[in-house]
């Protein structure tokens, strides 16, 4: 492992974190785990509340403080410990070493702040150039993202949801970041918009070499953009490959109620096969695998015992009780429709 | 822009029109005969009777009001029936105090106010914040009279520092100042502190720490602009509360000002000047609500697109 750590962008080992509150602990990650390096798309794939936006603001060190405590794990930023950084040495990074593009335009912009300035802010900050300069390269990167120069004298509200989100993007990318979190960066926009913006992000990140953890629970855009996937559930890293892994050789019973769940294009008189039941309360996990109490494999062992990590691959591994070293490599447990 | 300012001024007439029309049913129907009080208990049957038909207060009411309408659009508030003099030239001679008042007041009010609040607000749940909201606390509670006294009997009596009454110099205004400006710095401070609170929570102040600005930056230059608009709401409202404030605290600190005069003209029965003090606070404070809304404008682009 340690031989790797040298390219690694990015490395998560076993996080846990909770939002106290007076009502209840919310158990938010439960040893979550993550590895990106440089220059690789990983997708954070679960559902809503599975903790995949606070597995971001960790990485930013931006949980809101209170409620929001990080109770052990390490976050280990292209060599910056982010648990002990300072407040000052955070302010460094954020921007300019990792940024983040927050899920809904519409609110992630300053109503009062011409967008041009909001962005120069960023040059300004880390870059230490004079204002005119600023606005010089914003003007610049304004034109990246596909909106007119001029434009930047505008306020938000002028903007459409995907100008909005290409304004957010631009700034994300201005302090040129080694990573980029984008947390469901496309599920407040149209369709048509969409495919557009995500069009954009796959290519500006090539072009500039960003890593980036694209958090969704769109399947079509991990296929879309992702090397690696990690999907995610109560907080936790069940099951992790590369693209193909993930897709092609699923080993998960959770991962397989995904792809079920998805609409049949080919038959469309095909019932949809949902997961049965809701995602646990995350301030009342049950016992041993979350998952236990929705899977349709369950065994006693289940709701008692956390399943330890199985590794197919050395990248492919899934946490569940129905495999172990000698039946991971055929799979074959779960039946796939 | 102008078109809107327009239309604003105009609507202007339908509230002066209600306002001095209440005030001057309701001063018809209390008890007094303003008659009686300029001639005296002992006069004459017939003196009262041919000084009410000179003054004209035989006539029905609506016909008084329409009478004193009719010279007010021509900016003629009428005779003071007490000191015989133009009610307008009373008034402004009263207006520089009840203005260096108010000023004074809604000065030391947002001087502390708005930090008080910001710095509650950063520092949620601190000793400071907890020490601030008491402030607050204390003062939306205590009546200005009673602020005012205590003022006095400290800083004047005791301490011999500032003057108690009268309006000669700046001095004058340091100790009404703050009895009748602590009870708008304490609405504005609570109204700041709560916008600056929902602010702060808002994904465009965390869009702004993930640039990676300094927290002080992220709080000046982001947030704080956007938790001004309910913080302008009341002090505009305050502006009303000052006004209304002024009657009290230019008693307590015998102020030659506006409010002292309306509470002698209602004492009284000084039907004119009673309705030229009126006519003067409604206009104040519908041109500072006017300020206000032009205020939206500057502050929040989206408010701006909508007066053009």
């Amino acid at each position: 492992m340690s031989e790797d750590n040298k390219d690694l962008m990015l490395n998560i080992d076993s996080l846990y974190v909770e939002y106290r509150t007076d009502d209840a602990i919310v158990k938010a990650l439960n040893g979550m785990s993550l590895q990106i390096r440089h220059g690789e798309t990983h997708g954070l794939v679960g559902e809503t509340g599975a903790g995949k936006t606070t597995t971001g603001l960790a990485i930013m060190k931006l949980i809101p403080d209170p409620p929001g405590v990080v109770v052990s794990g390490d976050i280990q930023l292209n060599y910056l410990d982010v648990q002990k950084a300072t407040e000052k040495q955070m302010e460094h990074v954020r921007g300019s070493v990792v940024s983040m593009i927050f899920q809904d335009p519409m609110t992630s912009l300053n109503p009062v702040m011409v967008v041009e300035d909001q962005i120069a802010e960023v040059f300004e900050q880390h870059e230490k150039v004079n204002h005119a300069e600023a606005i010089k390269r914003t003007h610049e990167m304004l034109e990246l993202v596909g909106i007119p120069a001029e434009r930047g004298k505008e306020y938000p509200h002028q903007f459409s949801g995907g100008m909005k989100q290409r304004v957010v993007i631009a700034m994300a990318l201005a302090g040129s970041p080694g990573l980029i979190i984008a947390d469901e960066p496309t599920t407040a926009l149209d369709v048509t918009i969409q495919a557009q913006v995500l069009k954009m992000m796959k290519d500006l990140k090539d072009r500039l070499g960003t890593a980036m953890l694209m958090i969704t629970h769109d399947l079509g855009i991990v296929a879309e953009i992702c090397d690696k996937v990690s999907v995610v559930y109560a907080g936790r890293v069940i099951e992790h490959g590369t693209l193909e892994d993930i897709f092609d050789r699923t080993r998960h019973p959770y991962t397989e109620g995904l792809f079920n769940s998805l609409p049949n294009l080919r038959d469309r008189k095909a019932m949809l096969k949902p997961i049965k039941g809701l995602m646990p309360d995350p301030a009342n996990l049950p016992g041993g695998c979350p998952f236990h109490p929705r899977c349709n494999y369950v065994m006693d062992i289940c709701s008692t015992e956390r399943a330890p990590r199985v590794y197919r691959t050395e990248e492919h591994y899934v946490a569940c009780h129905l495999y172990n070293a000698d039946n991971i490599q055929q799979g074959g447990m779960i039946q796939r429709d | 822009m102008w078109k809107y300012i327009g239309r604003r001024i105009l609507a202007l007439i339908p509230v002066i029109v209600g306002v001095t029309l209440l005030v001057y049913f309701i001063m018809s129907l209390a008890p007094g005969d303003p008659v009686k009080t300029i001639l005296g208990e002992q006069a004459t049957p017939e003196a009262i009777e041919s000084l009410r038909e000179e003054m004209g207060l035989n006539d029905p009411i609506i016909v008084q009001y329409v009478r004193w309408f009719g010279k007010l659009l021509q900016g003629d508030l009428g005779l003071s029936y007490k000191s015989k003099d133009s009610v307008s030239m009373e008034i402004a001679s009263r207006i520089p105090t009840t203005l260096k008042l108010s000023f004074s007041a809604m000065t030391i009010a947002i001087l502390f106010a708005i930090p008080l609040g910001i710095i509650a607000a950063v520092k949620q749940n601190s000793i400071i914040d907890g020490a601030s909201m008491f402030l607050a606390l204390l003062g939306v509670s205590i009546p200005i009279f009673w602020l005012g006294l205590l003022l006095i009997l400290l800083f004047s009596l005791r301490l011999g520092l500032l003057p108690s009454a009268g309006a000669q110099s700046w001095k004058s205004f340091i100790l009404p100042g703050i009895a009748l400006g602590f009870h708008s710095m304490a609405s504005i401070a609570r109204i700041t502190r709560s916008s600056m609170l929902e602010v702060i929570r808002q994904d465009y102040t965390r869009t702004a720490r993930a640039k990676g600005l300094p927290y002080r930056d992220v709080i000046q230059k982001h947030a704080l602009r956007n938790a001004l608009i309910p913080t302008v709401t009341v002090v505009g409202l305050q502006m009303g509360a000052l006004l209304s404030g002024s009657v009290l605290t230019e008693t307590v600190f015998s102020l030659p000002g506006i409010g002292r005069y309306m509470i002698q003209s209602i004492s009284g029965r000084d039907i004119p000047a009673v309705l030229g003090c009126i006519v003067v606070f409604t206009l104040t404070f519908s041109v500072v609500n006017l300020i206000v809304d032009l205020l939206y404008g500057f502050i929040d682009p989206r408010i701006r697109a909508q007066y053009s």
